[in-house]
């Protein structure tokens, strides 16, 4: 008994289109404005500061500039999102981007300063780079020959524990070349039986990521520093045999099931250990060698060992190959803007200033590359020897390349590939997939 | 509008749901309220629909402080929309409430849902930065490329296999507990994961297949079980392809309290007196469930295989949270979502529609059943 | 139960029955027919051993929460009799994590009072919609129920940077629409979850409304009610439970999300889910934390679970009841 429908076929249409036209069919009227979501572009005594550096960290940053915050007058609201690297993406096309962005990748930095999203630094910064910062450390932060943000923080990485009382014991040397690194470590399986190396990849969506500063270290120091930087820039690709020869020199030891995992397993296992579980076999002596950077040795503490030179736990860098010259790769963050109203970019230039470099090396954890820094303001042997390593001119340091390589390879294929070499695939199969994940226009 | 919410939210967090549930509920009474007058018929009434075709579509506009242009745009279409009305063949009013019904929900899913389709259709085309049109090579990638062709083919595995077992799952527990001592308990504890999110859902399975390596202390129960039996721990989660149907037992984990209940419902709603007729002409249970049941509750179970077949497609939470597509897990959300992030937003778009395409026999089947539905009646 | 005694139902006593026959059936623990049910020893077996298996693997995680996070890493949680450590450290630590913009307790208010309303609003919406596709004639009505139906599978992520564009722009494909909403509060979240909730609920609630046996419609079209009176007098009352349920569903659903959280949720209006995803540690060593945290998160879901599991029972029922 219902009514049979003979309606319109405009029915439907202006049904949505009362307002759905509306909404759609204009455009032109007012300009909107930048978005104010994020409260980026507009001076309101607030600066809204994004980035992936999250609990205790987060707590001694906001620490580290209260006072200059009290002293200008200006409320710096800092938020942290283990999803920052895709957040950071979707908020700056959505027009809802924070004033200023703490990146742990100078590629992403770049991915978002080529799209035109980032402001380019204000000249005070740029000065402040000029004076406190190495031409290398600039060049981070710095796309297509414009400046778009100064270096916070650093690590150094490279670093391989070990226990220095274990080594006294068995009359074992801090090796001064990488042969003698692959020599100590055939020394301490046949004397121990064991497996010398633990390793851990697992960091959950990030799992690979400490097999790719391995192969970046034997890439920096078998090949050199030319080859990196060719290699950064895809002018050389992963399936260049000079790649293909650090993967190699890496295998030597992590593919080798007599020198890996000590206290977790085979060679496979090393995927599925999270990388900070080797604190704990270093620490109970169950694993002699890691290779770790230098943030590391606050896990070390965790786990309930001491660091220091005459402690339970001490680190050398991974040599170089002929044992002369210092080569090490390392990360930190580059800080980019948004906005470039006058409170972000006081906030930017203090950042870049040595007086905030000193005011957060102090509150402890932390090192940055800033000339400006007094090393004994470290809080361990570790850190103050890493700062070192950054102000010696003689070092030559390179940035972490799976940092500085677009996302989808330096945290996409780079990582997987790591994976996948781990687990048996043959590393010609490895590297092709690598490369594959180069951007379709770099 | 903007005003009203910037003031709703100075406004301590509690005190704001009351204020805007109370302000929503008020408008639909309203839009109710017109909707139930609109067919009277006089000179007041038609009045009345001319005033509400104007002036609704203005106001909202200007609640949105949107443009001149848009405004008068509206208020054209208004008066365009009250003569169709008035000329309608239901008689008049008919299309006023039509539209009162419809138009909320379809101007949210425009602006919310078919924009940002339409979007990632046309970017499916383009390169990653969307200025130049590359024709098919986004696809030409996805299937040339053997990681993501793997990716299509894990989603297509888990839409095979998740909804089919959980729905028998679903259906099988249902049919035990229905009438027995203590359902509502039983229910309660099957449907449980279903309230947990997915951050805790990765957590409660890495205590069930994380391995660690033999001769330790297993922390994963099903390690601990495979030791237990004198075997090897299997790292469950790297190993391909068995990892994959390790990350699909999560969803049916999940999706099974939702197959239940849904069910359920059903079976309680299914006619007596048809299971005591197949009752007394001597059938077993068995056969029962079979010619009784089953028929009584087909919709039910189309709706339930149909949600459940979406959720597997649009898989996310678990792949990315339990291992982010490593050894060949990834699925085509996950991937999207990686591709966007890379930058590569053609790519991006492309798994996108890939996952439309294969919706599209789900989408078929329903649009079936729903005009079969229609004749019936 | 009085949620399904339609105020001047005009039907008669014969309908009467039929509506009620399923409620009474789903209400009553023995019916009269309990006897030649089909569940036997057998079946109470099979059940429990389904219940079990599913129930484990959260049972491990709530011994686990109370355990020493440094036991919770070494060693399994069924052996907590021999490696005995009973501690509410975990419990602890998550209730005073925070971050310099809101506490825990802060991020629970943020999740009550984003989820009310992100439940209450697409609910009233796809009831209307839902109304509309099954009791109204246009034409091109299948084919927009269809569209409205396929618009499920748009997954959540593509749509994120074109609501972001209209909520902090006030664009739409670039162009400048609506004046831009700016910092308030909780209302992009809302809407946010609003539009992505409508697809699913239209489709379940169109099933279910769709099943109101017809006499019952006409009979109120015959005593002069417009289609506004038998929305709000019939097909409410009548739909409750179906409503119900759903307003369940959707709750858990807004409640455990953490995608749409992330883009339109900043800082101070933040939910629980951001939040616990932060305490991990900034290099996820400190997991065991996260035990506690998803039984905290999980609290408010249970309860509004058991308050409202009765609605279950007789909820969706979509297409069963042949009237």
């Amino acid at each position: 008994m219902r009514i049979t429908s003979r309606g319109r076929v405009l029915a439907p249409i202006a049904a949505i289109g009362v307002m759905g036209l509306a909404l759609t069919a204009c455009s032109g009227g007012p300009g909107g404005g930048p978005g104010s979501g994020g409260g980026a572009g507009e001076a309101d005594g607030k600066v809204t500061v994004y980035g992936t550096i999250a609990d205790t960290e987060a707590e001694l940053l906001e620490e580290s500039w209260k006072t200059w915050e009290e002293e200008n007058d200006i409320d710096i609201v800092y938020e942290s999102s283990k999803e920052f690297e895709t957040q950071i993406s979707v908020r700056a096309q959505g027009g809802n981007a924070p004033d200023i962005a703490i990146f742990p990748q100078p590629g992403l930095m770049g991915d978002l300063a080529t799209r035109g999203y980032l402001k380019e630094a204000p000249e005070s910064v740029v000065s402040n780079i000029d004076e406190y910062w190495s031409t290398d450390w600039k060049a981070y932060g710095t796309v297509d020959d414009v400046v778009y943000g100064a270096p916070l923080m650093a690590s150094v990485k490279g670093f391989v524990w070990y226990s220095p009382s274990q080594f006294e014991e068995n009359g074992w040397e801090v090796p001064t070349t990488y042969q003698e690194l692959l020599d100590l470590t055939a020394t301490i399986q046949q004397s121990t039986g064991e497996a010398p190396w633990c390793a851990g990849f697992g960091s959950d969506a990030a799992t690979g990521w400490p097999g790719t500063d391995w192969v970046e270290d034997l890439v920096l120091r078998q090949a050199g520093a030319d080859v990196y930087d060719q290699w950064v820039a895809n002018e050389i690709p992963f399936t260049d045999p000079q790649i293909k020869e650090a993967f190699e020199a890496v295998g030597e030891i992590l593919k080798n099931p007599d020198y890996v995992n000590a206290g977790f397993g085979d060679v496979a296992s090393i995927n599925t250990t999270p990388f900070g579980d080797p604190a704990g076999a270093l620490a109970d002596g169950t694993c002699a060698l890691h290779h770790q950077a230098s943030f590391f040795d606050g896990f070390i503490t965790d786990a309930g060992a001491t660091v220091a030179e005459d402690g339970d736990i001490w680190a050398f860098v991974t040599p170089s190959i002929d044992g002369s010259g210092n080569a090490v790769t390392g990360g930190g963050e580059i800080v980019g803007a948004f906005s470039d109203d006058e409170e972000t970019v006081k906030v930017q230039e203090y950042l870049s200033s040595p007086e905030w470099a000193n005011s957060r090396v102090k509150l402890g954890g932390v090192i940055s590359a800033n000339t400006g820094l007094d090393p004994a303001n470290a809080s361990s042997g570790i850190l103050t020897q890493a700062i070192e390593i950054l102000q010696d001119p003689e070092t030559t340091f390179r940035f972490d390349a799976s940092d500085l390589m677009p996302s989808a390879v330096g945290a996409g294929t780079f990582w997987k590939g790591m994976i996948d070499w781990i687990n048996g695939t043959d590393t010609d199969t490895v590297l092709e997939q690598i490369e594959a994940g180069w951007p379709s226009d770099g | 509008m903007s005003t009203f919410l910037l003031w709703l939210s100075t406004l301590p967090a509690l005190a704001q749901v009351p204020i805007i549930i109370a302000a929503f509920v008020a408008l639909v009474g309203v839009l109710i309220f017109f909707i139930e007058i609109a067919p009277r018929r006089g000179r007041v009434y038609t009045i009345l629909r001319l005033a509400a075709c104007v002036l609704i579509p203005l106001l909202i506009l200007a609640a949105l402080e949107s443009y001149t242009i848009a405004i008068i745009a509206a208020g054209v279409l208004g008066v365009l929309f009250f003569w169709l009305d008035y000329r309608s063949s239901e008689g008049a009013g008919y299309l006023f409430q039509l539209v009162g019904f419809l138009a909320p929900a379809i101007v949210l899913l425009i602006i919310g849902l078919v924009v940002p389709t339409i979007q990632t259709t046309i970017q499916a085309f383009l390169n990653a930065r969307g200025d130049t049109f590359v024709g098919l090579d986004n696809f030409v990638w996805i299937f040339t490329q053997p990681q993501a062709v793997r990716t299509v083919l894990n989603t297509i595995v888990w839409v095979l296999i998740a909804p089919v077992v959980s729905t028998i799952a679903g259906l099988a527990y249902a049919v035990f507990i229905d009438k027995s001592r203590g359902e509502k308990y039983f229910k309660i504890l099957v449907f449980m994961p279903m309230a947990i999110s997915f951050v805790g859902a990765s957590i409660i399975w890495r205590f069930v297949y994380t391995a660690r390596p033999a001769g330790e202390q297993q922390i994963g129960l099903l390690n601990q079980i495979i030791v237990l039996f004198g075997g090897q721990p299997v790292t469950f989660l790297a190993v391909d392809p068995w990892n994959t149907i390790a990350l699909i037992v999560v969803l049916i984990w999940v999706q099974t309290g939702f197959a239940m209940v849904v069910l359920s419902a059903a079976i309680k709603g299914v006619p007596a007196e048809q299971m005591e007729a197949a009752e007394l002409d001597g059938t077993n249970a068995w056969q029962r469930f079979i010619n009784v049941t089953v028929p009584g509750i087909r919709s039910s179970l189309v709706v339930v295989l149909t949600t459940i077949s979406i959720a597997s497609l649009k898989v996310f939470d678990i792949v990315r949270t339990m291992t982010a597509g490593a050894n060949n897990t990834s699925v085509i959300a996950n991937e999207m979502y990686t591709q966007f992030k890379n930058f590569e937003q053609g790519r991006s778009a492309a798994f996108a529609v890939v996952l439309f395409l294969l919706v599209l026999p789900i989408v078929v089947y329903n649009a079936r059943q729903i005009k079969k539905q229609r004749e019936i009646r | 139960m009085s949620a399904v005694t339609p105020i001047d139902l005009p039907v008669d006593a014969e309908q009467k029955k039929v509506l009620a026959r399923g409620e009474r059936r789903a209400e009553t623990g023995f019916a009269k027919g309990a006897k030649r049910r089909l569940t036997s020893r057998g079946a109470t077996i099979a059940a429990l051993v389904i219940a079990i298996l599913w129930t484990i693997p959260t049972f491990g995680l709530f011994v686990s929460s109370f355990r020493p996070a440094n036991e919770v890493r070494t060693t399994g949680w069924w052996t907590i009799f021999s490696n005995f450590g009973l501690t509410i450290d975990n419990y602890v630590t998550v209730l005073g994590s925070g971050n310099s913009q809101l506490t825990l307790a802060d991020a629970f208010i943020n999740s009550i009072a984003i989820t009310l309303p992100a439940t209450a609003i697409p609910l009233v919406i796809a009831s209307l919609a839902a109304y509309a596709f099954a009791w109204m004639n246009f034409r091109g009505k299948n084919v927009l129920f269809i569209g409205v139906f396929a618009l499920q599978i748009v997954p959540i992520q593509m749509a994120l940077v074109p609501l972001l564009q209209l909520f902090s722009r006030g664009e739409i494909f670039g162009f400048p629409v609506i004046a831009a909403l700016g910092q308030s509060g909780y209302a992009q979240v809302w809407i946010a979850h609003s539009i992505f909730a409508l697809p699913l609920a239209i489709f379940l609630l169109h099933n279910f409304i769709a099943e109101i046996p017809g006499e019952v419609i006409e009979a109120a079209r015959v005593d002069g009610a417009g289609h506004g009176q038998i929305f709000f007098r019939i097909v409410l009352p009548l739909t409750m439970p179906a409503i119900a349920s759903f307003a369940i569903f959707q709750f858990l659903w807004v409640w455990n999300d953490l995608l749409v959280a992330l883009i339109f949720a900043d800082g101070a209006v933040a939910p629980m889910t951001k939040l616990l995803a932060e305490i991990t540690g900034s290099r996820g060593q400190d997991w065991h934390l996260l035990t506690a945290g998803a039984f905290i998160s999980i609290l408010v879901p249970l309860i509004v679970f058991f308050s409202l599991q009765r609605y279950f029972v007789r909820g969706l029922l979509a297409g069963s009841t042949k009237g």
